[in-house]
């Protein structure tokens, strides 16, 4: 990979996490409504996994996807707009934090139904195979996914019709606030690809390269018509589940020791071992350059009127 | 062109002549492909079409339209059969969450052209989780458009414009009706949310879908031995619902009674009534009435079910109860 990419990728990375924190500061000044679901510490898996697809391919994810759209290309100023519910939002002001979606970057939408956007993300594989255009489906989703039905259903299908889907699992360890050996009886979730025969791959969540080299192989292989791959991405928030969750259940020191991988750190730290970075200062240059693009979307974003009450009769029907 | 068929095979030439006219529309669901559906309805078709375009499921009806969706949203225009409309309820998230609000909740940036064919009715013995009529579960759901029709003519021309719609429309096929015989034009066009006058009459005006359209043309008859001449309305689509034909109707005879299958507690009956008494109380010269089948599921022996359905004998005393002078 050229420098120019990988100083790219870290760059997305900081965007998204600036984003992110700048995001939970608007609610706590209370001009987010509703309720938001951040992903600071999950940033290398959409980072690495958006970044090693082609034009035309698509993404769908889940309501903690503000990073993933983020990382198909999505514009920041527009993305704040529309979590904060104003004129130029991404979605108009009608899908909210929720719902991002930017189509003409291929962010096919946000999810807020656990599970329901990976059949969704089958029918965009389907259509691609239909066509012959050669582009793949992408889907996040998280490990609390992998027991509702919707899960099953579009691996199974996925697999039987040899669909080009990527099916990339962030484990974050928690289904909201319950660890994962409490809900599911197996700790590898690989191990639900095996019994739809689908390929799969377990990768460090928190390497952004690892991520994108697990994608890149899962890309090759839907291209050339050899099917769907699982991922596993093994990976950590470093917030609650949501804007009124203090993560309580976390046991003592947890965090802390994820704290120490987090991903734009690793992510830093490498870009100067390998020489895409003369040093730490050009690293801390470029985060800081990075925060800066962010804050600036944020109040572009702030400055913009909410939308006309009368917009919300539109785009009922087609 | 004009023939003589039945539902069944009006159906089947409305998914082939898309399935001609547009290499997007493709066919999705369990047993239609190589078995020709349960009902029939699909037979040929993969023959005709190919298997990449006729397909087989698994039994996964979230899986079903939730491809269905994902693959309108990135171009195709897919049909895709709910082999029995009761199993709507294992897939109710992809089309009460899912069908109706992808459109809106990203401002307009897709299009949802779906079509859901969902097997529907009672009258035929399949007990209270293959008979029910559900579209009333679909009703307050902005985004879809839902259709209901009762003949052969009204079957093909309303799928054959369901799938060109850009919108996603659930239509509801009446398994009752599949048999039934009537004359089709292969070029009439039948647009979504128009009601048909059925029959005109001037002493009131009796509105039912499907099966209670049959039965409430029986029950037309009868009365008219009597000298009591009733105007029978077909909706055909409930959502949008043609209320102005309607309203136009009672109008003229003063009298409304609505004929529902399936419970009458928040239906699309219950909500035109709502909406007359709304727009158009004062036309009403008597109290408008609903008959709907009793508050019961479904029930399985013949005697029961036949009890539990209104007939053209449970028409015309609802009718006589308008208290309606010829």
């Amino acid at each position: 990979m050229e420098n120019q990419e990988l100083l790219d990728l870290y760059r997305r990375m900081v965007e998204i996490r600036a984003f992110e924190d700048r995001v939970q500061r608007l609610f706590a000044q209370g001009l987010v409504r509703g309720t938001t679901h951040l992903c600071q510490g999950q940033e290398a898996v959409a980072t690495g996994a958006c970044a090693a697809l082609a034009e035309g391919d698509t993404m769908t994810c889940t309501y903690r996807g503000h990073g993933a759209v983020l990382a198909m290309g999505a514009p920041l100023d527009r993305a704040f707009a529309e979590i904060l519910g104003r004129e130029g939002g991404l979605c108009g002001g009608k899908g909210g934090s929720m719902h991002l979606a930017d189509v003409a970057v291929g962010a096919l939408g946000s999810f807020a139904i656990v599970g329901a956007h990976l059949p969704i993300a089958v029918g965009a594989a389907l259509t691609a195979g239909q066509r012959e255009t050669g582009a793949l489906s992408l889907t996040f989703f998280g490990d609390g996914t992998t027991n509702i039905g919707a899960f099953h259903e579009a691996m199974n299908l996925a697999s039987i019709w040899k669909l080009p889907v990527i099916f990339v699992c962030e484990n974050n360890l928690y289904g909201e606030y319950s660890p994962l050996a409490l809900t599911t009886p197996v700790s590898d979730l690989t191990v639900r690809a095996d019994s739809y025969d689908m390929a799969s791959a377990k990768v460090d969540g928190n390497d952004v390269l690892a991520v994108g080299e697990a994608v890149t192989e899962a890309a090759r292989r839907a291209r050339a018509g050899e099917g769907p791959t699982f991922i596993e991405a093994l990976t950590y928030r470093f917030v609650g589940h949501s804007r009124s969750d203090p993560a309580a259940y976390r046991p003592e020191g947890e965090l802390d020791r994820w704290k120490e991988r987090d991903p734009i750190l690793l992510f830093g730290e490498r870009l100067v071992a390998e020489g895409a970075a003369a040093d730490a200062d050009v690293v801390a240059a470029l985060r800081a350059a990075a925060e800066e693009t962010v804050e600036e979307a944020a109040e572009r974003a702030l400055s913009w009127p909410a939308p006309d009450p009368e917009t919300r009769l539109e785009d009922v029907y087609a | 062109m004009t023939a003589e068929v039945t539902y069944r095979q009006a159906i089947t030439a409305a998914l082939a002549a898309e399935l001609e006219a547009d290499e997007d529309v493709i066919l999705i669901g369990e047993d239609i492909a190589a078995a020709g559906g349960v009902f029939k309805v699909t037979e040929g078709l993969q023959e005709r079409f190919g298997d990449r375009r006729v397909r087989d499921t698994p039994i996964s009806e979230q899986a079903i339209i939730g491809t269905a969706l994902g693959a309108a949203v990135t171009g195709l225009r897919p049909v895709a059969e709910v082999m029995f409309a009761d199993f709507a309820g294992v897939c109710f998230d992809q089309i009460a969450n899912q069908l109706p609000k992808y459109r809106y909740m990203t401002g307009g940036q897709v299009s949802v052209p779906v079509t859901l064919r969902l097997v529907n009715g009672a009258s035929t013995g399949f007990g209270a989780q293959h008979s029910q009529a559900v579209e009333n579960w679909f009703l307050g759901l902005p985004g879809l458009k839902i259709c209901v029709p009762g003949t052969p003519a009204d079957a093909y021309g309303l799928l054959r414009s369901a799938i060109r719609d850009d919108n996603p429309v659930l239509f509801f096929e009446h398994k009752a009706l599949y048999l039934r015989k009537g004359e089709l034009d292969l070029d009439e066009q039948v647009p979504l949310g128009v009601a048909e006058v059925v029959r005109e009459g001037t002493d009131a005006t009796v509105v039912a879908t499907q099966l209670m359209r049959e039965r409430a043309l029986e029950a037309a008859e009868q009365l008219a031995g009597d000298g009591i001449e009733l105007e029978v309305i077909d909706p055909r689509t409930l959502a949008p619902l043609d209320t102005e034909t309607i309203v136009h109707s009672v109008e003229k005879t003063g009298n409304l009674l609505v004929v529902e299958e399936g419970s009458g507690s928040g239906g699309w009956g219950s909500t035109l009534l709502a909406h007359l008494a709304e727009e158009a109380f004062e036309m009403f010269d008597s109290p408008p009435r609903l008959l709907s089948t009793d508050e019961t599921p479904t029930p399985f022996a013949a005697e029961l079910e036949a009890a539990w359905l209104p007939d053209a004998e449970a028409i015309v005393r609802a009718v006589r109860g308008l208290e309606v002078v010829a």
